[in-house]
């Protein structure tokens, strides 16, 4: 009787959840684009840290350059669906003529003149493929390391790759340097842009705006990797990844192949987040390195940690609260106090900071083990206090 | 198949200045209960540790079931099919019981990255029949009804049960158990050897390392007696007890 009206209950929690998803951008619109824009860029956070969850949550490892994965599947849309090509060949014919030659040759002239332009189709499975062996490859020589020792090499990872984009614009300019990648295509689906024309994509009769058609896109992406990363922690290879992460001598004396199963993970994670880092690309038209700095990997960290490390529903809340926040700030610091001292005293950009900073202090005081975690973790973390 | 179960030849392990290991050469006979004894610090451990691939052997060779296995690396030995416990607990504490002993079955199924996540009819299949297995496992051991319990909370002889549970998943040929009655109440060991005497009946040979004398000398079929890295005697209950150097080493030289 009462399993039947929880689970009824719950249903009704989530058709609910479901309404005001689908609805927002309706909800939104009166309030200008700026609000379903954050959503759009919250969305990109939720596969972000699933991503990472997948790394720091299931398998216990710690990535402090998880952003790199970003970056590369941004940089991945950059090259393969804006202009950019071009210029590469074109660094290449003036540096390197014999290449250049042969290079222009191969590809033909329509691409030497206007870079390639592949589908999003095709993009999002070659993000998620180069961004899983770039995933593999930076857990290779990590295997042996644990803890403290794994975020620094991390760490340095993630800051190579931002340093590569930046620098990689000679001898031949495949990044464009600090300058970054502009021009980039708009996601088409079925011929339609959603960038659409003026903003507005128009669908037969229906016109909508392009913010929000991006909204559903990323929505779907969105659901599709919670179910993903579902049905991933609930399989053989989830459980083979919490128990290294429990317990790495049992892991393997219980016959996991422990290295095989870390790359895996690796892997696994770095595929999610060159997904959303092509989606960025395409969506923002326009990627430079500082869009991937040291401060967004500790950003998708913190709102793995803040939500509530390894549980799927607490770190997707972790990811919308993280990604709205600083911008509902942006949006009320300066009224607020206009309001309320006649002046701005504190410019919005510093006291920004300083309430985000205190916010995931207080958060992290008042609910160590997350904002909601996994039943488990919760319990342990009332007994460790009480003790 | 004749022939032991179990035949290690001359395994030594040097840690530094200590020889851990010298010539240790031991065989299992199948469907035995084979006791492994010693005082402390005589080397039970680290045998255990080298023939389950935790430690690399300085020399040494490896027969399980007439096929030689390398101890390179444990995941490798328990393909094999060998499993064991350990002296020190070792459960995934934040995973419930059931999910310890689905773990254990990690080795012996195969469904990957597509299977997980398309969840297709082999897929479901393979997953059903884990939770089937982890299920009797654990109604083996006695605790089926701790099977949702997180386990870093249930009691020291349930986990340790788990722990036997999960090595039981893995489908062991040799069940090596360290000091699995360490810490527990008479009550407890009595079932303990209950369950024991039942493992083994149902085709699992078992070596076991046990520090209570009473209960390794009723319950082994077979008794290996270490002492500073050295096999000192070998044979049957009976025969171990009287063996001179296992009283020296147990009670000094004046008494033998």
């Amino acid at each position: 009787m009462s399993a039947n009206s929880s689970l009824s209950s719950s249903r009704i929690t989530l058709a609910l959840l479901a309404t005001a998803v689908l609805i927002f951008p309706l909800l939104a619109a009166p309030f200008g684009n700026a609000w379903v824009r954050i959503a759009d860029v919250a969305l990109l956070y939720i596969m972000l840290a699933l991503g990472l969850n997948v790394v720091v949550g299931f398998a216990g490892l710690l990535d402090l350059g998880y952003v790199a994965f970003f970056a590369i599947g941004a940089y991945l849309a950059g090259l393969l669906s804006s202009p950019q090509f071009a210029a590469t060949i074109e660094s290449l014919q003036l540096d390197f003529p014999v290449v250049g030659a042969w290079v222009t040759e191969w590809v033909g002239p329509v691409i030497a003149a206007q870079g390639i332009h592949l589908s999003v189709w095709l993009i999002i499975p070659l993000a998620a493929l180069v961004a899983g062996l770039a995933g593999a490859l930076l857990g290779a020589p990590t295997l042996k390391l644990r803890g403290d020792y794994l975020a620094i090499v991390t760490l340095g990872f993630g800051e190579i790759i931002r340093i590569f984009m930046n620098n990689l614009n000679g001898p031949i300019n495949i990044t464009n340097g600090p300058q970054g990648i502009n021009l980039i295509d708009p996601v088409r689906i079925g011929g339609v842009s959603l960038a659409g024309e003026a903003g507005v994509v128009r669908l037969g009769d229906l016109s909508i705006p392009s913010v929000n058609a991006y909204y559903y896109l990323f929505l779907l992406l969105a659901i599709a990797t919670i179910i993903f990363s579902h049905r991933l922690q609930h399989s053989r290879l989830g459980r083979a990844w919490i128990a290294i992460r429990e317990d790495e001598i049992a892991a393997k004396a219980m016959g996991i192949n422990v290295r095989n199963m870390k790359l895996l993970a690796f892997a696994m994670g770095a595929s999610f987040g060159g997904v959303a880092g092509a989606m960025f690309g395409a969506f923002q038209g326009f990627i430079s390195p500082e869009s991937f700095s040291l401060t967004d990997s500790i950003a998708i960290l913190a709102m793995v940690i803040l939500g509530g490390i390894g549980h799927i529903p607490g770190v997707v809340l972790g990811a919308v609260l993280l990604a709205a926040l600083p911008e509902l700030l942006r949006h009320t610091v300066e009224p607020i106090q206009m309001a309320l001292l006649g002046q701005v005293w504190i410019e919005a950009e510093v006291l920004r900071q300083l309430l985000y900073g205190l916010a995931l202090v207080l958060i992290m005081l008042a609910r160590p083990a997350g904002l909601w975690p996994a039943p488990q973790r919760e319990q342990q973390a009332h007994t460790e206090a009480a003790a | 198949m004749s022939g032991p179960l179990l035949s290690v030849q001359g395994a030594s392990k040097r840690f530094g200045g200590l020889q851990a290991l010298a010539d240790v050469s031991l065989s299992v006979q199948r469907g035995h209960i084979h006791g492994l004894i010693g005082p402390n610090g005589a080397g039970k451990t680290t045998c255990f540790n080298v023939i389950t691939g935790l430690y690399q052997p300085d020399t040494g060779s490896f027969h399980l079931n007439g096929m030689a296995y390398s101890p390179s690396s444990p995941h490798l030995v328990a393909q094999a099919g060998i499993a064991r416990t350990f002296q020190n607990l070792r459960l995934f504490g934040e995973m419930t019981a059931l999910e310890n002993v689905m773990v254990g079955r990690h080795v012996r199924t195969h469904q990957g990255v597509l299977g997980a996540v398309l969840r297709h009819a082999a897929a479901r299949e393979e997953e059903h029949a884990i939770e089937q297995k982890a299920r009797e496992l654990l109604a083996l051991v006695g605790i089926a009804g701790l099977a949702q319990r997180t386990a870093r909370y249930l009691s020291y002889g349930d986990q340790r049960r788990v722990e036997i549970a999960r090595a039981l998943a893995t489908e062991p040929q040799l069940l090596a158990l360290d000091e699995p009655a360490a810490g527990m109440n008479a009550t407890e060991k009595a079932s303990l050897t209950e369950l024991l005497q039942r493992i083994r009946d149902q085709g699992t040979t078992i070596l076991l390392i046990e520090h209570d004398v009473k209960m390794v000398m009723s319950l082994c079929d077979q008794i290996t007696v270490l002492d500073y890295g050295k096999v000192i005697a070998e044979g049957s209950a009976e025969q171990v007890r009287r063996h001179p150097d296992v009283i020296a080493a147990y009670l000094g030289r004046e008494a033998a």
